[in-house]
């Protein structure tokens, strides 16, 4: 199983619910094809960079899905045959997370090189003004 | 006294403080540094078009890391999530006329 990112672009003129009803679908077909939806965001109605099959502008969404390959097929093969839908890309985004776990980590340990350095000088301080007040 | 070449600035210039090996270089531009690295930011994700749309030209053209900083492990994964953004139609391939 692997996490997937797939979002696809709606015709702009096709109704609200009838985009509800294009998602619902999609859904069942990520079910029926053995993965799992974990988010649906709908990113809303928005310009396009250029044009797509004569349009503007689109309705974007966002599928967050947990899959196999054969899960992202179906789910393009439905896009695909869907006139609504005129445009659509997957990523696979389990690489993309482990790079971000790596950053993460290595900020970590660079911070924790940081912070061992640095406090050296604070504890050294404190014992001057000591010194003065037995003086 | 010599006339001012148009566009000079007026006044005399400070004493130019010179490194080991300079002399050459006619000013100091301020160290890039990456946004990505400075900033923090783990995933250049290709939905944040505000974002990603920063490290493009007007012609929707990829900036060269010279101009904008980006650290080489960043400025790969810029470049993929630019070249996914046009993809999807939120980046164009070529803008303007």
């Amino acid at each position: 199983m692997r996490n997937y990112e797939m979002i696809f672009i709606v015709r702009p003129d096709v109704a609200d619910d009838e985009v509800q009803k294009l998602i619902t679908q999609m859904e069942s077909v990520v079910a029926s094809a053995g993965g799992k939806v974990e988010k649906v965001e709908k990113m809303g109605r928005r310009r396009l960079a250029y044009r797509v099959h004569k349009q503007r502008e689109g309705f974007y969404v966002l599928f967050h899905v947990q899959g196999t390959g054969d899960t992202v097929k179906e789910f393009e093969r439905r896009l695909k045959v869907t006139d609504t839908v005129i445009k659509h890309l997957t990523v696979c985004t389990d690489e993309i997370l482990q790079r971000a776990e790596k950053f993460k980590a290595l900020r970590a340990k660079q911070e924790g090189k940081r912070r061992r350095s640095k406090p050296a000088p604070a504890p050294a301080a404190p014992p001057a003004p000591a010194e003065n007040v037995q003086a | 006294m010599p006339v001012p070449r148009e566009g000079a600035p007026a006044g005399e210039r400070p004493p130019r403080r010179e490194g080991p090996g300079g002399g050459r270089k006619q000013y100091f531009r301020r160290r890039k540094v990456c946004k990505f690295c400075s900033e923090k930011i783990d995933v250049i994700d290709y939905k944040d078009v505000r974002l990603v749309s920063e490290f493009i030209a007007e012609r929707g053209k990829i900036l060269p890391r010279r101009l904008t900083g980006t650290c080489s492990t960043h400025q790969r994964a810029l470049s993929e999530a630019i070249k996914r953004a046009r993809n999807i139609a939120l980046l164009p391939f070529a803008a303007g006329a």
